[in-house]
């Protein structure tokens, strides 16, 4: 659903197209002056409905990005203003599927919108509109073509940023992945715009053949975002079947990744660590007991205390896990995050008893998401905990285990998001190997056999 | 014995180096042709300012060389630079373009050598196998172009494109050519499979590098040298797409590889065994002739091959599955693959997984894939992470005599692979 406020804005912004378009001088149509004026703009529109239609992925799926502005700035040079116009507003019948009436119109009119505008700075600084005839300073047009790409992509940027500030429920996710992606998004657009100068230089020598010749290029680019977004999905789903299987072997414990990681990721959005960090995070989280597989199972399954060796078996996961992931190239930080995840502020926790600010942020928002799904999950030994219960717990062990700033960071994250609380486990009566004593669960410590 | 391996050993070694020596040889005599030609010939035709652009432009594209999947690395910035150059008829307010093809393949060795330089200042490789290889490419491009460039300027611009094409997909298959005589080389594969790879991987960059060489020459005509200034950006820009799935392919491979090592480190099967065994299992698969695609689900086959092991209880003694009764191995081969196909994009890699305990003699026959992870499953299993040549010609023996259970094909690649030093390269 798209919201009313968007709805009314999207009004406004046709509306103003509209009067913008309407009050331009009949000249600047420069139909007269150019002979094949209404040939070259249906080219031209058609590159644009080409490109607008077959867009890719950027980082987030739902981020979309097509070249089709250097159709509007080829327009912008090759037949003006308002030409610039009607070719922006081509979106309007763009043939990509899922889009509502509110969007396809907001997007026509934000098209013309900023062709109109392109064509407007292009023209304040005097940039000749026809066939570009660069003179002995090919600057004088590179100059207000410049001003007409930047002028477009802030026009155009700012009005889809602002569609999606108003169009507020339930596409938070859909802004925050646009959010991700926006740097990428400018450059990509930057870079492209500048096709439009290239088109309407080579119509000069080919005509329109140059709106085809620069297609290939074109095309090609998409080809590899497409590719990347495919590869990063196949990526993602690898990586979560491989953790599942790695917790298969726990009934208790299923989940158990993916929920820190979810955990880690509320904490970081919520202290503003940028996106690459955010992801990172999350990576870490998802993988910080894989470390447990070097556990021998009898010593995760058993009741009793455990003998000194045993408890060195448990407090060796972090570094098990470190050696499984070390070779991951871009992990770097969420390594320091999966090996230190155990430490606590106090200096007594394990592998290295590091205290307060030594231990990596990583592994401290990593510690108290841990501790957090532990303490909401069931245990062989005890129920799971109510979300107040354990966010109580988790402020008694702040500034002890736990930093106190991230753990009001999660309390305030958790007021806004809902934590996916763990099915109960169901255990199988002849099959399967649960934990007997959680590592992870602040409120049971694990017993050691005591020598006198 | 000892004397054929070495024997072996030399002539591997050797099919290396010349092939690599030869294209060195080549790219330095048009490097030393080139700068005697044009110190000698007089200096002052040279357009300097279009040999600077252009060569700065090249500078820039080797720069930024892209890491392709498989370890590879190209330049197609560079490469549309240097074709470019070799292509051009005229430029704005500068008039024709008289470059001699010498002189093409001087400014480009100038701008690839620049360019490498802070490579090699970071401490990264040179290179130097792909630079030759895209100087050799230009020169073939520029020794067809430059000698009728004066034919082709009064021609129209369609007739010119036409002949541009031509060259530019001439100077990309010397390219392609090459870089998969080296790779073959490399890597241990047979040619024609290494060149249909190649194609395969590389036809779009190529196809966007002639588009953009096409637009680089005609738009020098229009706006000038200030052209490259324009038009570095969308070439920027659809290189970083490139980058970007560069990136996720390898970080993919990598996260694999690692996370393949849990069910070591929860110590199921050996040390190092699944590395070993998907490395075999590539260098198999190579041997045999398989494409890329192929080797790829097979490596990540291989590595997983035995993560059904994480449901079972208790590990296998030894971890050695070669061992197991058939039922057992065909579980955990069964489990295996359920969680590979939990994910949802590796069905073709669950498949591999699936069947890899089921003997070679079985109908329906299990895919070649199985076959060659059941083969370097059991050669590692029985002789381990050492190099025992006595070990490994005895399970040679062994898996001979069972052709039954083992292709005869498969263990003959096995044999050949196994006999190799330094034993398997990437």
């Amino acid at each position: 659903m798209i919201s009313w406020p968007a709805r009314l804005y999207t009004a406004l912004v046709v509306a103003l197209t509209a009067v913008l378009v309407a009050r331009m001088p009949l000249h600047a149509l420069h139909t007269g002056r150019i002979p094949d004026f209404w040939f070259e703009l249906a080219i031209l529109q058609a590159l644009f409905l080409v490109c607008d239609s077959t867009p890719s992925s950027l980082a987030a799926q739902r981020a979309k990005w097509s070249p089709s502005s250097s159709a509007t700035l080829a327009a912008v040079v090759l037949l003006g203003p308002v030409a610039a116009a009607l070719v922006g507003a081509v979106s309007l019948i763009s043939i990509k599927h899922q889009l509502r009436a509110t969007e396809r119109l907001f997007n026509g009119a934000m098209g013309a919108l900023s062709g109109l505008a392109a064509g407007r700075a292009y023209a304040a600084l005097h940039g000749p509109v026809g066939l570009p005839v660069f003179g002995k300073d090919p600057w004088m047009i590179i100059g207000p073509f410049a001003a007409a790409a930047a002028a477009h992509v802030v026009i155009n940027q700012g009005l889809i940023w602002s569609f999606y500030r108003l169009n507020r429920g339930g596409q938070t996710l859909r802004r925050e992945a646009l959010e991700s992606s926006l740097p990428l998004l400018l450059v990509s657009d930057l870079g492209y715009a500048a096709l439009g100068l290239i088109i309407a230089s080579l119509w000069r020598v080919m005509g329109p053949f140059s709106a085809v010749l620069v297609l290939v290029p074109l095309f090609v680019a998409r080809w590899a975002m497409g590719q990347f977004a495919e590869e990063r999905r196949a990526y993602a789903a690898t990586m979560n079947a491989l953790c599942r299987a790695v917790e298969t072997k726990d009934f208790y414990t299923r989940g158990h990744g993916d929920r820190v990681s979810r955990g880690a990721g509320m904490i970081a959005r919520q202290i503003g660590m940028r996106q690459g960090r955010t992801e990172a995070i999350m990576v870490a989280g998802m993988l910080h007991d894989v470390g447990k597989l070097g556990v021998p199972t009898q010593v995760l399954q058993k009741t009793g205390p455990l003998l000194e060796d045993e408890l060195a078996a448990i407090q060796l996961h972090p570094m098990r896990g470190l050696e499984i992931v070390r070779e991951i190239g871009f992990l770097n930080e969420a390594l320091a995050g999966i090996m230190h995840h155990h430490e606590r502020i106090d200096g007594r926790g394990y592998p290295m008893g590091f205290a307060g600010h030594e231990i990596p942020e990583f592994a401290r928002i990593i510690a108290v998401a841990d501790a957090f799904d532990s303490m909401t999950s069931t245990r062989s030994y005890r129920q799971a905990r109510t979300i107040d219960a354990a966010v109580a717990e988790l402020r008694r062990g702040a500034g002890t285990q736990f930093d106190p700033l991230l753990v009001e960071a999660f309390i305030a994250a958790l007021a806004v998001e809902d934590w996916p609380l763990p099915e109960p486990a169901v255990v199988p009566a002849d099959r399967g190997t649960v934990t007997a004593q959680d590592h992870d669960d602040p409120t049971a410590p694990l017993r050691v056999v005591e020598f006198p | 014995m000892t004397s054929r391996t070495a024997a072996d050993r030399w002539t591997y070694w050797q099919s290396i180096d010349s092939g690599r020596l030869l294209l060195m040889a080549a790219a330095g005599m048009l490097i030393i042709a080139a700068f005697a030609h044009t110190t000698i010939s007089s200096t002052n035709h040279i357009a300097w300012r279009p040999a600077l652009a252009f060569g700065g432009f090249i500078a820039l594209g080797e720069l930024l060389r892209l890491a392709l999947p498989g370890g590879r690395e190209a330049a197609p910035i560079a490469m549309v630079g240097a074709m470019s150059y070799a292509l051009l008829i005229n430029v704005a307010h500068a008039g024709p373009a008289n470059q001699e093809a010498l002189l093409v393949v001087a400014v480009a060795a100038v701008g690839m050598t620049v360019g490498a330089l802070p490579h090699v200042a970071a401490g990264r490789p040179a290179g130097l196998t792909g630079m030759c290889t895209r100087l050799v490419a230009v020169a073939c491009v520029a020794f067809a172009f430059r000698p009728i460039v004066h034919d082709i300027r009064s021609e129209p611009w369609y007739v010119a494109m036409a002949v541009m094409v031509v060259v530019v997909v001439f100077g990309w298959l010397v390219d392609t050519v090459v870089g998969a005589l080296i790779r073959a080389d490399d890597i241990g594969s047979r040619f024609s499979v290494a060149l249909v790879d190649e194609i395969r991987l590389q036809w779009l960059l190529g196809a966007a590098i002639c588009a953009s060489v096409l637009i680089t020459v005609f738009g020098a005509e229009v706006m000038g040298i200030a052209e490259l200034a324009v038009f570095v950006g969308p070439l920027l820009v659809t290189q970083l797409a490139f980058r970007r799935y560069a990136g996720i392919r390898a970080t993919y491979l990598q996260t694999v590889r690692s996370l393949s090592r849990v069910t070591e480190v929860a110590g199921y099967v050996e040390e190092g065994h699944s590395q070993r065994v998907s490395r075999l299992a590539v260098a198999i698969g190579r041997v045999l002739g398989m494409t890329e695609p192929d080797l790829l689900a097979l490596e990540y086959a291989a590595l997983m091959h035995d993560i059904g092991q994480l449901s079972l209880r208790d590990p296998i003694p030894g971890g050695a599955t070669l061992l197991a009764p058939r039922a057992d191995q065909e579980r955990i081969a069964e489990l295996g693959a359920d969680i590979i196909r939990e994910a949802g994009v590796l069905d073709d890699v669950a498949e591999l997984v699936r069947c890899q305990s089921w003997p070679a003699s079985r109908d329906p026959a299990p895919p070649r894939g199985s076959m060659i992870i059941r083969a370097a499953n059991a050669f590692d299993d029985m002789v381990g992470g050492g190099a025992d040549r006595e070990r490994s010609s005895a399970a040679l023996d062994r898996m001979r005599q069972d052709p039954a259970e083992y292709d005869s094909l498969i263990v003959r690649a096995l044999a050949e692979v196994a006999g190799r030093r330094p034993l398997w390269r990437l």
